[in-house]
């Protein structure tokens, strides 16, 4: 009864209940003093701690609420822009080279040079990784369960067979993946989770015929990025680029990184 | 996108340390320490998840963290009432005559049942929020709740109570769950 009573009070009781205890409370004496007493004591307490709600908020603490809004406000700018233009981009697989523009006929011309499409490349992961990865219900489009056929399926759209790197020794299970655009060709996420709930994504596909070529001959290079709603390492491998991206510091992002080209 | 109103939580926060330590500036410690682990953890929290209930976690966490370590630091090889060490975190009893102030009850209460009762009677958080805030299963959080409202009533009705100091049998040390 007072787990009733204590619903009741707490405005936790459905409402069909409502009538059904209030009605058993009559009949108890006992449970309705408890009732009337539980009720008083929290109207005591909110009358009593309720106006601290209306006192001015102390400087410092003003201050240290700014600080941790200012680290957000990167993100928030990141948003701003490329909120539409990531979903226009990431919809139609239109390269972005710039703040706030879009990708023009001239511009896929000066894309031809690799440097300016490995960074389009990454900054397009990290995008993904930003619109994707706050997803409860859908963060991907196959899970993890069906492991076998993600892989066969991208493996196909992608042109390569694809192997899922296991980061379970970094902490990190896949979650799933999915299909996305790329200019040169579909290209691929994978999103990986740790038990605090903390995601990482793998991005890749093929790089059009300039960058693929020029940087398949010299050893692989990560480079890292902080361009971009997050931080990216990424590297470029017989034609394709792979982007590790993560809200995670430089060194877990470099560790992962090189988990996953270990396994390639 | 979602904007980032931490600000406004800031009173809640406020009022939920004050009747937690039950001390205006311990309080305010404790929000700040909350804000600043907020400042370095900001990127686990999922955009769109509940900010609220995020920062609440946060300073529960705090809490008990700063309850603990002030148990071990004091125990170092002997037996030690844990309401005595707890007092050393919340406002002391300065000693005036036992009246029956609200505040000085909830501060009798075990910090977990504190805790939970003013998460709910406060904050309006469901049962289902404070059991994740806390760590603990809905059930745990339910025989809190009635626990510290029978206790406190007790508290509040019964005759004066005695100072911290005089009341103590010496039970073992509880484990803060």
């Amino acid at each position: 009864m007072q787990d009733k009573i204590n619903a009741l009070i707490d405005g936790q009781l459905p409402a069909d209940q409502q009538a059904e205890v209030l009605a058993r409370l009559t009949s108890d004496p006992a449970a309705q003093d408890t009732h009337q007493a539980w009720q008083a004591q929290r109207d005591a307490l909110r009358a009593h701690y309720n106006p601290l709600l209306d006192e001015a908020v102390p400087d410092t603490l003003l201050a240290a609420a700014t600080r941790v809004q200012q680290g957000r406000q990167q993100l928030n700018q990141w948003w701003r822009w490329g909120g539409m233009a990531a979903a226009l981009m990431l919809a139609f697989g239109v390269g972005w080279l710039s703040h706030g523009q879009l990708d023009t006929q001239a511009g896929r011309q000066m894309a031809g040079a690799p440097a300016l499409s490995a960074q389009a490349f990454v900054r397009q992961a990290s995008l993904a990784h930003a619109v994707y990865s706050p997803e409860v219900r859908h963060p991907v489009e196959v899970p993890a369960a069906q492991q076998e056929h993600l892989v066969q399926w991208l493996s196909k759209r992608l042109g390569k067979p694809l192997k899922v790197p296991v980061l379970a020794t970094q902490g990190y299970e896949l979650v799933g993946g999915r299909l996305l655009p790329g200019e040169a060709g579909a290209r691929a996420q994978f999103m990986f989770q740790n038990p605090a709930g903390g995601r990482v994504t793998l991005y890749l596909g093929a790089l059009d015929g300039n960058a693929g070529a020029s940087a398949g001959s010299s050893e692989t290079a990560f480079r890292y990025s902080a361009d971009g709603p997050v931080p990216s390492f990424y590297w470029m491998d017989q034609g394709f680029g792979y982007a590790l991206s993560g809200a995670v510091s430089r060194d877990e992002l470099m560790q992962l990184a090189e988990l996953v080209h270990q396994q390639r | 996108m979602t904007d980032f109103p931490l600000v406004d939580h800031i009173p809640s926060l406020r009022r939920y340390a004050r009747a937690l330590t039950g001390d205006a500036w311990l309080a305010d410690d404790l929000v700040q320490d909350t804000l600043e682990r907020a400042c370095s953890k900001w990127r686990l929290w999922t955009v769109g998840s509940d900010l609220r209930a995020w920062l609440f976690t946060l300073m529960h966490n705090i809490f008990v963290n700063q309850v603990r370590s002030a148990v071990r630091r004091a125990a170092a090889g002997t037996l030690v009432d844990l309401d005595d060490v707890a007092d050393a975190l919340v406002a002391e009893d300065n000693g005036t005559a036992q009246s029956l102030d609200l505040q000085r009850c909830l501060l009798r209460l075990p910090d977990d049942q504190r805790a939970v009762l003013l998460l709910v009677s406060l904050e309006d958080l469901s049962y289902a929020e404070v059991a994740t805030i806390t760590g603990v299963p809905v059930g745990t959080v339910m025989s809190r709740l009635s626990r510290a409202r029978v206790r406190l009533r007790e508290l509040m009705d019964g005759p004066a109570v005695a100072p911290a100091s005089q009341s103590h049998t010496a039970p073992p040390l509880r484990r803060l769950k």
